[in-house]
């Protein structure tokens, strides 16, 4: 294998562990409710600005990424309590622009406050790129990929452990059961809003020390984390970590040897072919029509 | 005889009634549309009229998809783009006439949009969202990277639109080719919602089992619908071009198409006075938020949440459902 080769896996693991958190995001709520949240990328988003706004600001950087991840969380609850919430039996396409109403006003706001520019963060540890076998790593990247695998291993562990988790997973299973068995789940909706919202908050600052933040990198951050988790299947842990994983790497190889122009062409275009072969995502289970 | 309701819920026996509903709304549509631009005093109020026309027909065909089949794209500045770009390649670069540059474009996005149909219209809810919405994005990335057609990023500019020697020139003029093309949009839609092949649309928009009972070939319909709408969108892309003489991706991308279905639930789903009513009001509030960069994004998402939380039927339908309580909307 070329160093070039393993440079571009390198980072294509680097990138797919981002999308993974979105699309983990994605799923969740998908789960919960049903819903497509399209503000997932601005919960991405303001976690990244808002530590980056603090570190500039003079705060320590671990501070300000709690802080961060806090805003996130609250904006996730606030979404679920003011505006999802409120229209339960609606249609699909009604919620869908419910949460791209959400997503424009986070966007407006964050623009109007914090302005156009990009904004960065320092590097959590050393920004020297460390050598492996011909290509390189930034310290940075390596943060990325365990705090993900951590945020992976430890929701496993949430739902299949905990009281609570178990409960999450019944009520997106059948609501109505859950219910009867007296599972909250009102509390189960509001609490994958805030579970997601905190886990885009995370992957967001994360990669801001690589990739800085503005406005306006939630919305492809967002549509690449929901194509991560249609190419997986909507609602499949596993399948959100396969689907990120998959699209991190083939945009990596495909910036590489095709043409990086196009590389944010690659997940729309994969959807697309997925979608023609198994509607359902890749490991996605079969649907069946309710009529 | 039998009275059936029909899909609105207004019994087919009130029939008549519903002409003259329609005329008179078409008669206070052309009203408005002659007199109003005596009440412009610049050209600047006239070319804010003129975009405003351009959005509401673009919104009526999205409307048509989205309000009358229930089939969402968030896509649809897409097909806009390729008829603008399309027209100003043509024109520019081969030096076809406008007329066959709009002509030319229209077959290739109806080609392009038939095909795509056929894959994604198997589709629905949230993996038609996503498709329609990538189909946009893909556009706008082509158009951003194939700078040597299309400029990249800056854009390109566009000449006047001449057909047989005479030239479209000046926003007053072009006010009248948009209000002409309004008025004509609002009739053949209202036409072919009210036949034969509109009912067979809205029947599959309510149950696309029950619609395939009753003998409707749903896929064929959604095929003819989405094809239709994007063509008349890429004819509007062209004529858009032309009239604003020059063009950058920025008129396909997501936001585009995040505007147009602001308009359409805004306005109201499955109602053409809705959708025009919606982009009168979607497209002059920027106007008043222009200098305050964000606030008209805030203000776009507020609407948004707000109509699909508080007004689930959108703006008109409610309203003429207030005026109205003991009947449906007739919009």
């Amino acid at each position: 294998m070329s160093p070039e080769f393993i440079q571009f896996i390198l980072s294509g693991i680097t990138l797919g562990a981002t999308y993974t958190l979105a699309a983990l995001g994605f799923s969740m709520i998908f789960n919960a409710s049903g819903v497509i949240n399209f503000a997932q990328g601005e919960f991405i988003m303001i976690g990244g600005m808002c530590a980056s706004v603090l570190v500039s600001a003079g705060i320590p950087l671990p501070l300000a990424c709690i802080v961060g991840v806090m805003a996130a969380g609250l904006i996730g609850y606030l979404m679920e309590r003011l505006a999802v919430g409120q229209c339960r039996d609606a249609e699909v396409a009604t919620l869908i622009l419910v949460t791209i109403g959400v997503s424009m006003i986070v966007r407006g706001l964050t623009e109007i406050f914090f302005g156009k520019a990009n904004h960065g963060l320092p590097h959590f540890s050393s920004d020297k790129p460390i050598e492996i076998a011909g290509a390189t790593i930034l310290p940075q990247s390596l943060w990325v990929l365990a705090v993900s695998a951590l945020i992976v291993v430890g929701l496993k562990l949430f739902f299949s452990r905990t009281q609570l988790g178990k409960g999450m997973l019944a009520a997106s299973y059948d609501r109505l059961a859950a219910q009867l068995v007296g599972i909250d789940v009102r509390r189960v909706l509001t609490l994958s809003f805030i579970l997601s919202a905190l886990i885009g908050a995370f992957g967001g600052i994360l990669v801001t020390p690589i990739s800085t933040v503005a406005y306006d990198t939630g919305i492809m951050l967002g549509l690449k984390g929901f194509v991560a988790a249609t190419l997986g299947g909507l609602g499949s842990g596993s399948g959100a970590v396969f689907g990120g994983l998959l699209l991190g790497l083939v945009e990596a190889l495909t910036a590489g040897y095709v043409s990086s122009a196009y590389k944010d062409a690659v997940p729309f275009v994969m959807v697309f072919i997925v979608m023609v072969l198994r509607p359902q995502g890749l490991l996605g289970a079969k649907p069946t029509d309710r009529i | 005889m039998i009275k059936l309701p029909g899909a609105n819920g207004v019994d087919s026996g009130s029939l008549p009634e519903e002409v003259v509903n329609r005329f008179r709304g078409l008669a206070a549509l052309a009203a408005v549309l002659i007199i109003l631009p005596a009440f412009l005093p610049n050209t600047f109020y006239v070319d804010v009229a003129n975009r405003v026309a351009i959005l509401a027909m673009n919104a009526i065909m999205l409307n048509l998809l989205m309000g009358y089949t229930g089939q969402i794209s968030l896509g649809h500045a897409g097909f806009f783009g390729l008829g603008a770009y399309g027209s100003a390649i043509l024109t520019a670069r081969y030096n076809v006439p406008p007329l066959g540059g709009l002509i030319l474009s229209a077959v290739v996005t109806a080609l392009l949009s038939w095909a795509v149909a056929r894959v994604i219209l198997r589709l629905r809810g949230h993996y038609l969202a996503m498709a329609t919405l990538g189909l946009g994005v893909i556009i706008t990335i082509v158009l951003t990277n194939e700078a040597q057609w299309t400029g990249g990023p800056d854009g390109m500019p566009v000449g006047r639109f001449s057909v047989l020697g005479y030239s479209l020139a000046g926003e007053r003029q072009w006010y009248w080719v948009f209000a002409v093309l309004l008025f004509a949009t609002v009739v053949i839609t209202q036409n072919l919602i009210n036949s034969p092949a509109g009912r067979a649309l809205q029947a599959l928009h309510g149950s696309e089992v029950a619609a395939t009972v009753a003998g409707v070939d749903v896929r064929r319909r959604k095929m003819d619908v989405f094809v239709l709408s994007a063509t008349v969108s890429s004819i509007l892309g062209s004529l858009g071009a032309h009239y604003f003489g020059y063009i950058n991706p920025g008129i396909a991308d997501f936001v585009q198409s995040t505007e147009l279905v602001i308009i359409v639930v805004f306005g109201g789903m499955a109602s053409i006075y809705g959708a025009l009513i919606g982009a009168v009001i979607i497209g002059i509030l920027p106007q008043f938020l222009a200098g305050y960069d964000g606030w008209d994004v805030v203000a776009f998402g507020v609407i948004l949440a707000a109509t699909m939380i508080f007004l689930p039927r959108g703006l008109v339908p409610s309203l003429a459902a207030a005026m109205r309580p003991k009947r449906g909307a007739t919009c």
